[in-house]
């Protein structure tokens, strides 16, 4: 498994020839290794003939103002909302990134209540719709492995807006939004539930979809698939999580 | 009602009474007991009720906790997680064309919005929206579209049959499986149909399948009529719908809800036209709203959202008619490294790889059987990233937030599925309300528990 875009914003790929393994700059192959191969495989299972193939990380993406469309105004208008309140946009927002025509403010984590306050009251944001938080469990992007996205819409501007944070394993801790997004409540507990996120704050953060005892939080990278291998015709095909993976 | 406080399993009635009060456990149709145990008890003690989650008025395996005073319920909570199957887990351990086949059983009412949304989501990470043959979007529109009807009538249908009413239910019913048959027609399937693919559908409409489709909506105002005399004049339906489940517009904006459920307080937040996509901005249609902010209006919402969908249908047919002349029109991205390399057909034997197909990678090109197999097996590799795609479902906003690592399978898949989210609407559309009003409310958010759990 790579770590992709491993916490860090993700780059833009698709950039045309100067993507091309021979033609990247020297720069890159400085980038750590994420994969050796064409088939992931470290035995001597490659047969292509690509063994000595190495693709390298991409530099994180991170967008500099002007943003474009909607999403400067955003960005000015929450600037100065966090102001009133003695909080630099700086302090509050790790960085920016614009990808996809999508707009992602990474925030840190002990910023993020007040910067849910001020999207959803100040007049010039009012993102009325809370769309679930979503966790993404970066194995290998180590101190900030565990993410939390939230995506966010507005209802009178029509504008739509993702914040996302990220704390490291062993410190699983991020705010609670319940009290400025009561709708939070289940979204919460699901991550909970499946990346092990502690919600402080969260009034009541329990199991959702698991079983109240069971033991793990099954969507992280390290908690396996699962699985019993099919027999058939004397063949046997392991299961889904332990077959030869091209990635 | 399967049983009264808190019963655990294994532990005798006597272990139970210990901690938790006097237990019931009612199987249904002996009611005496109960009877003579609140007679004994007196007024004014709360009885915590378990319904669910095998009860036929729950939608599925939900689980309502209920604390009641007398009638009146004052604590109203959702437990779910019973039909947790695991499909973004499973999704990260399949190709990205195989996630279509995942998703696709989410919300198994509404499996044409769940694939759109995630293909959709692969497209833009791929960065081929604009490569979207033309056909290929009429027809997802014209699958989602009737799909919002089906899901819709499998919400009123069975809303009918929860308030007692097997005619309403048949109605209901008889029209949804003319939408099914359709489904069938086009995509070999009832439900759970993979149809939608990233880059496009998975094959172009049958012969037959837009007469049958016409013929279809001629039928449809007939049916509706009949829905419409059966339920809206209905005193029943009405006593026990009107005014129940009251959630305004407020409400609405602090719990984050959409869809029928907004519309129904006069709203009219339709994210196929205040953000549009498919060219949902080309096409001529009203987001129907109502203002009373009860369940009675989020049926009015839904039937008339019916009616549209049969108007966008009709556009759609035309447009494909239009382009009827033009030879080979794709359904399919003409991209050779995204785009599934077979192309569908009908055999003796069941729907399989046609055979001009099979006869090319197997006897004339070794390239491109090469091909066909890297793509098959190993499939194409995603730019890393990730985004949130929201379409407008039939329950609400479903966001699919995908993030891709740059392999060939989804790095994390989340269905922000509008039924979970709605859920959490329970307790303030029951609370303070009658026990018998609960049935009316949880009709009236519509969940389907395959979405709420995954």
């Amino acid at each position: 498994m790579t770590t992709g875009p491993g916490g860090e914003p993700p780059a833009e790929d698709n950039g045309g020839d100067n993507n091309l393994p021979a033609r990247r700059g020297e720069e890159r192959l400085d980038a750590q290794v994420v994969r050796t191969g064409m088939f992931g495989v470290q035995t001597t299972g490659d047969t292509s003939g690509y063994g000595l193939l190495q693709v390298h990380k991409r530099p994180p993406l991170v967008s500099e103002p002007p943003y474009g469309g909607y999403f400067d105004a955003i960005a000015q208008d929450l600037g100065s909302a966090l102001q009133a309140d003695g909080v630099g946009f700086g302090d509050a927002i790790e960085w920016v990134v614009v990808d996809r025509g999508e707009l992602t403010f990474y925030v840190r984590r002990e910023h993020l209540v007040v910067v849910a306050d001020k999207l959803l009251h100040d007049p010039a944001l009012r993102f009325e719709i809370f769309g679930g938080v979503s966790g993404v469990h970066y194995l290998e992007d180590t101190g900030r492995e565990l993410h939390a996205v939230y995506h966010l819409a507005s209802i009178t501007h029509n504008r739509r807006l993702r914040l996302e944070v990220a704390t490291a394993d062993e410190d699983r801790h991020i705010p609670s939004v319940t009290g400025v997004y009561p709708a939070a409540n289940w979204h919460e507990r699901e991550t909970w539930d499946f990346f092990g996120i502690i919600f402080d704050g969260h009034p009541a953060l329990t199991r959702i979809e698991m079983p109240d005892d069971w033991r793990g939080h099954p969507q992280r990278k390290d908690y396996p698939l699962g699985g019993i291998p099919i027999e058939y015709r004397g063949t046997k095909v392991p299961p889904p999580g332990e077959r030869r993976s091209y990635a | 009602m399967s049983s009264t406080t808190h019963a655990t399993p294994g532990a005798s009635d006597a272990d139970a009474e210990a901690t938790e009060g006097r237990v019931y456990n009612v199987a249904g149709g002996d009611w005496d007991e109960i009877v003579a145990g609140d007679t004994e008890r007196g007024d004014n003690e709360q009885i915590v009720v378990n319904m669910g989650p095998q009860h036929p008025s729950t939608h599925g395996v939900l689980r309502l906790i209920l604390t009641l005073e007398g009638e009146t319920v004052t604590d109203a909570r959702a437990s779910i997680g019973y039909l947790h199957t695991g499909i973004e887990k499973n999704m990260e351990f399949r190709t990205w064309t195989q996630g279509t086949t995942f998703i696709t059983r989410a919300d198994y009412l509404m499996p044409i919005f769940n694939e759109t949304a995630y293909c959709m989501a692969v497209e833009r990470l791929l960065g081929i929206e604009d490569r979207i043959p033309e056909r290929a979007t009429l027809i997802r529109v014209l699958m989602l579209e009737l799909n919002r009807i089906g899901s819709h009538l499998g919400g009123i249908g069975p809303f009918g049959l929860e308030l007692g009413a097997t005619t309403i239910f048949l109605q209901g019913v008889r029209m949804r499986e003319n939408v099914l048959d359709l489904f069938e027609l086009v995509t070999g399937l009832r439900m759970n149909h993979a149809f939608v693919r990233p880059g496009g559908v998975a094959q172009d409409l049958p012969a037959g399948g837009i007469e049958a489709i016409r013929d279809f909506l001629r039928k449809a105002p007939a049916w509706t009529h009949d829905l419409h005399s059966l339920i809206d004049a209905n005193p029943v339906f009405k006593a026990r719908t009107q005014g129940v489940a009251y959630l305004d517009l407020e409400g609405c904006m602090a719990l984050s809800v959409t869809g029928p459920m907004l519309r129904a307080t006069g709203l009219p937040w339709d994210l196929r036209k205040s953000q549009p996509y498919l060219g949902y901005e080309t096409y001529d249609f009203d987001v129907p709203t109502q203002d009373t902010c009860d369940a009675y209006g989020r049926y009015v919402v839904r039937m008339n959202e019916i009616d549209q969908s049969l108007r966008i249908i009709e556009q759609v047919l035309d447009r494909l008619a239009d382009r009827s002349g033009i030879a080979n029109d794709p359904w399919l991205i003409q991209d050779a490294k995204v785009g599934w390399p077979a192309r569908l057909s009908l055999g003796p034997d069941g729907m399989g790889p046609s055979p001009e197909h099979i006869a090319h990678i197997m006897g004339q090109s070794m390239e491109a059987l090469i091909h066909h197999f890297k793509l098959v097996t190993e499939g194409f590799r995603v730019p890393a990233g990730q985004v949130y795609v929201p379409i407008e479902s039939a329950k609400g906003e479903l966001g699919c937030h995908v993030v891709s690592d740059g392999t060939t399978r989804p790095y994390r898949v989340h269905l922000r599925d509008p039924s979970f989210h709605h859920l959490q609407a329970v307790s303030v559309l029951c609370e303070g309300g009658n026990l018998a009003d609960v049935i009316p409310a949880i009709a009236s958010i519509d969940p389907v528990i395959g979405g709420v759990d995954r």
